[in-house]
């Protein structure tokens, strides 16, 4: 036994376990339970609730020799205290003596019961906590039959307070744990609720404007041990036992945290099963037991009555409803009529085996397929990222993390949280922008660069890594030098690189310049070393690693010309409309979507896609985990999975591919792709045991997420781990073209107006309106006040914006939230004129 | 009388002017020290003086300086001049009267923790003490007897003042130091104790207003003086807060272990209108109360014998109660005043005191049962020794003691269950 280790009784049960564990968690892991409603295996304990109370014997020792005393039979004396203690603030020791179910023990606890109860409303007949509910379960194992205290003399709160609109407080409910202020404090840095007022009168308030505001509100939720949080989509939406659960991905981004779909049968929906809810579900390698509020709340696209749900053909200029035969026949035969000039595009919101089939048919059919994205890194990731054995949970002190170009708590929040957390365990985070993103504040040191000098910023480091000195003209911003040897340290190194600033030019030398730095500080080839891209869509990996790249030129270049194009999830023409003049009026064009997009009304032949709650089907995430969905309710309509879609034109035009299922298709992808060699579904599907545990018995230990039964997915090894040796190259920057005026910059807000979010109800009022983000010195030349109309117009296009000045923004450069219809994918030159007010308006 | 040590004013009516108070000793202490003692040499001389603490729970003040984490620093040290017990208004009185001391007292303890910076957390309601101290403060840097460098040595020193917002909870010292901080004031999980992490996280003494006011004799007249006043275990003096039915209420200053006769009958003059006594809060609201018996009458006032007797000496803020009192409705004043008071943070507190309040009106109202003295007594039993900080316990005290010694003067309340 190691002197980290000690030995001790729980209520009679010998078992050993580190020194200084918390006594509740060393219960937990031999088995037995002690109930808590305060303490949370992922934050700090408070000993508010008292309700873990129990029993504990501590040896005597002798005051000089501290060696135990022993009695007549040559056993330790134990001794114990005249009160009990809280189990989850008490550390265990040696020799120690425990009863957690002694009839002391459990008389305080039923004490704690009766106390909790007092005023408690006990409406779990109504209570949407009710049946997984810690104090439901506890009162029926402790709780008095008869309620001493006098009924009149309950303390009455506010049923419903709406904390803001997605999170709901029942003011009777709630207990007063603290769970919800300490994650929002603690875990998300985000304290955004408090107490209020003190005694029995101590409440949950909020003071942040709008209400709760937080990505991550809705994990406090799943932590509330009570039914006094609720999400105001399933307030009251359905009791817990009646909802199945499917295991998902969240579609939202490069992260892949690890969802459920709750699911139920529903009258209004003509008995058909709709998501009533989505829950995190543990994979403590990815998202532990959290997922954000865009996951949680940006589900019901999928069920949304806009959703294709019929092929489509267009006749005489109309597109109508037809057969799905009838449309896989015009469209091969569009294909065999105008398929010699075929450009196939697909978007990263795909899963693997659309992406696969998608690639099999155009190549199959001579055509020319392409990723809908500009954003490089896809190969480099597959050469130098992370690896099996990588968890970003691992990493902190004496580790290096660098976030370049990316606004992470944007793009990809639990990355932000984990990479937060690792920082806060002692990692040295490095963020490197051009502008300052909330991640700085658990930075060890920032890097300010010029908008568009990601790429020479890299550079800059590499110099003082190497000292190479041809690269000593790019060392030039504070933090270079510092960064460098903070990287070259580092045990383990990540560095994440997002596309912020950047066109598809620049962000190839980025990765090239991120792929040198890490290559030349030995950050390659080994768990918990290496890149991580930050996708714009979620499947972006997963699209690369199917042999599907962006297009070399503009995508404006590589429509014309074209005699037909393919278009799968995706929407080119929405997202800029102006690309309808690019592609020649005769092309034929085949799109599968989910909703009715404006390429739809540029396509010949429609084909409904089903949504990622209908299928299965795997995803990569930006660590390259490949991750399996399941469906989880019946499709919309007729719509088909796009692999079989794709797979069925195959049939009719003699490409022979996977037809039957995704599994099916996988086990090809399996056969092709090196990388996927010993990816099944089987192997997919393997769970491990994780800590904390969650869910089913122990709801009141970590809270409502799912246990991971249905599979953790695989880590993809990278080319370097295998063995195969990097190459890293770097080019030099091209000189900068001078006096372009003002760039505009596409930024990403994580509620943003995408198919995905904007039909969500719930989300609707944080989308708010987009706004062009402009300096001091721009906004003070053109006289632009806060909330000002601009108007800005580039390519050739204009577009009216409010203006929001902020002082971090240098002169001659403007910031635009992403957007569909702006065909701004990248930054680029452009006019910026005040709109003077209408006379009206003035209020004359 | 004794000899006052902290009263000094009494003696010396303008020892709240500077030059007075520097007239007659001032700042001699201090002036002792710095330079000139270590700062262990400081923490010797005060553990041997025997000195505890006077905010409540007696806790030997060297002893406590001792447990400083060592070589972390910065340290501070936290004034606890929250004063809020029911009948307690001695740091009051030594504030407004012999500040200097107090001050003195202050930088002395700051020397000994090598601390260069101390807060005097001040009650709510005492906001204008507070106004009138920061210009004693302001005066004193004035003077070279804070700020850099004092008497020219390696001592730095700067005193500030917090005011409160009125909570008794944030005279506990734990949420005293979360108040300080700008939070919520709710008492903090110990371990660890405010000497290994304080406030900011950093090591810190926190004392009472009266304990530290001992200081300067202490140094100026040695440990042995010290010890030679009081009892054996309680030296020194302690200032009694006199109230309730009282010919003549107010602050005593006189060796701990006087007996509670002395107070009330040679001091206080005995109970007015020949009424006789009938029962003893000696801790304010926050310990049992004591039935007034001859055996009672003679117990002295130090922290061993008041235990002994069956309560806590606390505060010694002594509310003395007439044969006209009926003891059920003390206790529902000190229910209710723990009711209001509860900080909330933990659960047996949070609902054991409005449950034990619920009750008392309940009983005020004449719509108790008997039934309801058991469940007073067992609500009690639930709270005491479970809760996060000391509070819970003071809670049941005046009550289940009241109950004990005076049943029927609640039972004049009470009616069957119908
Ligand atoms: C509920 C509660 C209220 C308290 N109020 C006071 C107070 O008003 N003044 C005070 O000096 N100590 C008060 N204390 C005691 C302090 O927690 C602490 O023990 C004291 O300030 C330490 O100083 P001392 O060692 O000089 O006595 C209180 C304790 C509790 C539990
Ligand atoms: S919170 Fe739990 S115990 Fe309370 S009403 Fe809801 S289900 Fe019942
Ligand atoms: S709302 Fe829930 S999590 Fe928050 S304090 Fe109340 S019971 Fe605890
Ligand atoms: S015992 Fe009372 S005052 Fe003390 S922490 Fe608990 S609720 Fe707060
Ligand atoms: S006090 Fe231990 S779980 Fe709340």
């Amino acid at each position: 036994m190691s002197s980290s280790q000690v030995k001790l009784m729980i209520d009679g049960n010998t078992l050993e376990a580190p020194r200084g564990m918390l006594l509740v968690d060393a219960a937990l892991r031999a088995g037995i339970d002690v109930p808590v409603f305060c303490y949370h295996p992922k934050m700090e304990p408070v000993g508010m609730c008292r309700m873990c109370l129990v029993e504990i014997g501590r040896p005597s020792r002798d005051r000089q020799s501290g060696e135990f005393l022993l009695d007549e039979n040559d056993q330790p004396i134990i001794n114990f205290g005249p009160n009990l203690e809280t189990a989850c603030t008490t550390r265990i020791d040696e020799g120690w003596v425990v009863y957690i179910n002694s009839e002391r023990a459990l008389e305080g606890q039923k004490q704690i019961v009766e106390f909790l109860l007092t005023s408690h409303p006990l409406d779990c007949p109504v209570c949407d906590k009710g049946g997984e509910c810690p104090l439901q379960d506890l009162t029926m194992l402790h709780g008095p039959g008869i309620s001493r205290f006098s009924f009149h003399d309950k303390m009455n709160s506010l049923k419903r307070v709406a904390l803001g609109e997605l999170i709901i407080l029942d003011r009777e409910r709630c207990i007063q744990c603290a769970r919800c202020i300490r994650f929002q404090e603690e875990i998300v840095d985000d304290p955004v609720i408090e107490f209020s007022n003190r005694g029995r009168s101590l409440e949950i308030v909020t003071f942040s404007e709008p209400g709760f505001d937080s990505y991550f509100s809705g994990n406090t939720t799943d932590i509330c041990p009570v039914g006094a949080l609720t999400t105001s989509d399933f307030r009251f939406g359905s009791r817990p036992w009646e909802l199945n659960a499917a295991a998902s991905i969240c579609p939202h981004c490069p992260v892949g945290c690890n969802i459920i779909l709750n699911t139920r049968r529903e009258v209004k929906m003509g008995g058909s099963e709709i998501v009533k809810r989505v829950l995190p579900r543990q994979n403590e390698m990815i998202n532990e037991i959290w997922i954000c509020d865009k996951g949680r709340f940006a589900y019901s696209y999928a069920m949304d009555s806009e959703r294709l749900s019929q092929p489509m053909i267009r006749v005489g200029g109309e597109l109508e409803e037809t057969s799905w035969d009838n449309a896989l026949k015009v469209a091969a035969e569009g294909l065999k009529q105008s398929g010699a000039n075929l450009l196939g595009l697909a978007g990263g919101r795909a899963s693997n085996e659309d992406l696969y089939n998608f690639k099999q048919l155009i190549q199959g059919l001579d055509g020319v397929s392409m990723l809908n994205d500009f954003m490089a890194g896809g190969k480099q990731n597959q050469q130098i990222g992370l690896g099996p054995g990588s968890n970003l949970g691992d990493l902190g002190v004496g580790d290096a993390i660098v976030v370049i170009a990316s606004d992470l708590l944007e793009e990809a929040p639990i990355w932000w949280l984990r990479v937060k957390q690792a920082a806060e365990r002692g990692a040295k985070l490095i963020v490197a922008n051009a502008r300052f993103t909330k991640l700085e504040k658990y930075s060890a040191h920032t890097v300010r660069y010029s908008f568009g000098d990601a790429p020479e910023t890299v550079l800059g480091m590499l110099h003082y890594v190497t000292g190479d000195s041809s690269l000593n003209k790019y060392a030039k911003v504070d933090g270079q030098e510092e960064s460098a040897r903070i990287i070259k340290e580092a045990t383990n190194a990540v560095l994440f690189m997002g596309s912020e600033g950047s066109d598809s030019e620049s962000s190839k030398r980025l990765v090239q310049a991120c792929g040198s730095l890490l290559a030349a500080t030995e950050h390659i080839g080994k768990a918990n070393n290496g890149l991580i891209p930050v996708w714009l869509k979620n499947n972006t990996q997963g699209a690369w690693d199917m042999g599907l790249t962006p297009p070399e030129k503009h995508l404006a270049e590589e429509f014309r010309d074209r005699t037909a194009l393919y278009l799968m999830a995706c929407d080119p023409f929405g997202d800029n409309p102006e690309m309808l003049q690019e592609l020649p009026q005769d092309a034929f064009v085949i799109v599968q979507e989910l909703f009715h997009t404006p390429s739809v009304d540029r396509a010949d032949v429609v084909f409904p896609a089903q949504s990622f709650i209908e299928r299965d089907g795997t995803l990569t995430s930006g660590e390259r985990v490949v991750q399996l969905f399941y469906p989880a309710v019946s499709p919309h309509g007729e719509s088909l999975p796009d692999w079989k879609i794709l797979a069925r034109i195959g049939a009719l035009l003699g490409v022979a591919m996977e037809s039957t299922s995704a599994a099916g298709v996988m086990n090809r992808i399996a056969e092709d792709i090196e990388d996927y060699g010993e990816i099944h579904y089987r192997e997919l599907m393997n769970r491990e045991d994780q800590w904390p545990p969650v869910g089913g018995k122990q709801i009141y230990f970590g809270g409502t997420a799912y246990e991971n039964s249905q599979g953790i997915g695989i880590r993809l090894s990278s080319r370097a781990q295998r063995g195969e040796a990097y190459e890293p190259v770097w080019k030099e920057s091209p000189k900068k073209p001078k006096g372009e005026g003002i760039r505009i910059v596409p930024i990403v807000k994580l509620y943003d107006q995408g198919t995905t979010v904007l039909p969500s109800l719930l989300l609707a009022q944080r989308i708010g309106q987009p706004e062009l983000v402009i300096g001091q010195e721009d906004a003070d030349r053109l006289l632009l006040q806060n909330g000002a109309q601009v108007e800005v117009q580039w390519n050739g296009t204009a577009h009216q914006f409010p203006v929001a000045i902020d002082n971090d923004i240098p002169e001659g450069i403007v910031l635009l939230p992403r957007n569909r219809q702006l065909g701004l994918e990248m930054p680029m030159a452009c006019n910026l004129t005040p709109v003077k007010p209408t006379s009206k308006e003035k209020g004359e | 009388m004794s000899e006052l040590i902290l009263f000094r004013h009494l003696d010396i009516p303008d020892i709240n002017d500077l030059d007075v108070y520097l007239a007659n000793g001032g700042f001699k202490g201090l002036r002792e020290i710095v330079g000139k003692k270590s700062p262990q040499e400081v923490v010797d001389i005060v553990k041997a003086s025997g000195l505890r603490g006077r905010g409540g729970a007696g806790f030997p003040t060297g002893v406590k300086w001792s447990f400083l984490t060592p070589d972390v620093f910065p340290r501070y040290v936290v004034i606890n001049a929250d004063e809020s017990e029911p009948g307690a208004f001695k740091d009051r009185e030594i504030m407004e009267r012999n500040p200097y001391q107090l001050l003195e007292g202050i930088a002395i303890c700051c020397y000994a923790a090598q601390a260069q910076t101390a807060y005097i957390y001040c009650r709510g309601e005492f906001w204008d003490l507070a106004k009138e101290l920061d210009e004693k403060i302001a005066e004193l840097k004035d003077r070279g007897f804070l700020g850099k460098k004092l008497f020219g040595e390696k001592f730095d020193l700067e005193i500030y003042i917090h005011v409160g917002a009125g909570a008794y909870i944030c005279g506990e010292e734990t949420a005293l130091l979360e108040s300080l901080e700008g939070k919520l004031g709710m008492p903090r999980l110990r371990p660890p104790f405010p000497a290994a992490e304080g406030l900011f996280a950093k090591p810190t003494v926190v004392n009472n207003v009266e304990t530290l006011a001992n200081l300067p004799p202490i140094i100026t007249r040695g440990a042995d003086w010290f010890r030679s006043i009081g009892t054996e275990k309680s030296s020194g003096t302690k200032i009694f807060s006199l109230s309730g039915h009282i010919a003549k209420p107010g602050n005593y200053e006189l060796p701990l272990g006087t007996s509670f006769r002395e107070l009330i009958y040679d001091n206080g003059n005995g109970i007015p209108n020949g009424n006789a006594i009938k029962a003893i809060l000696p801790a304010g609201a926050s310990a049992p109360l004591l039935p007034a018996s001859e055996e009672i009458l003679d117990t002295g006032m130090d922290y061993e014998s008041v235990s002994k007797a069956g309560s806590q000496l606390g505060s010694a803020s002594i509310i003395v109660m007439d044969e006209t009192v009926d003891i059920s409705w003390v206790a529902y004043k000190t229910t209710k005043f723990f009711n209001h008071e509860s900080c909330g943070k933990c659960t047996p507190c949070r609902e054991g005191t409005y449950w034990m309040f619920n009750v008392m009106q309940h009983i005020k109202n004449g719509e108790g049962t008997f039934d309801d003295l058991a469940t007073l007594n067992s609500v009690a039993e639930s709270i005491v020794g479970k809760c996060l900080c000391a509070l819970g316990d003071f809670s049941t005290m005046a009550l289940t003691s009241g109950i004990e010694y005076f049943q029927e003067d609640f039972n004049a309340h009470l009616r069957e269950k119908v």
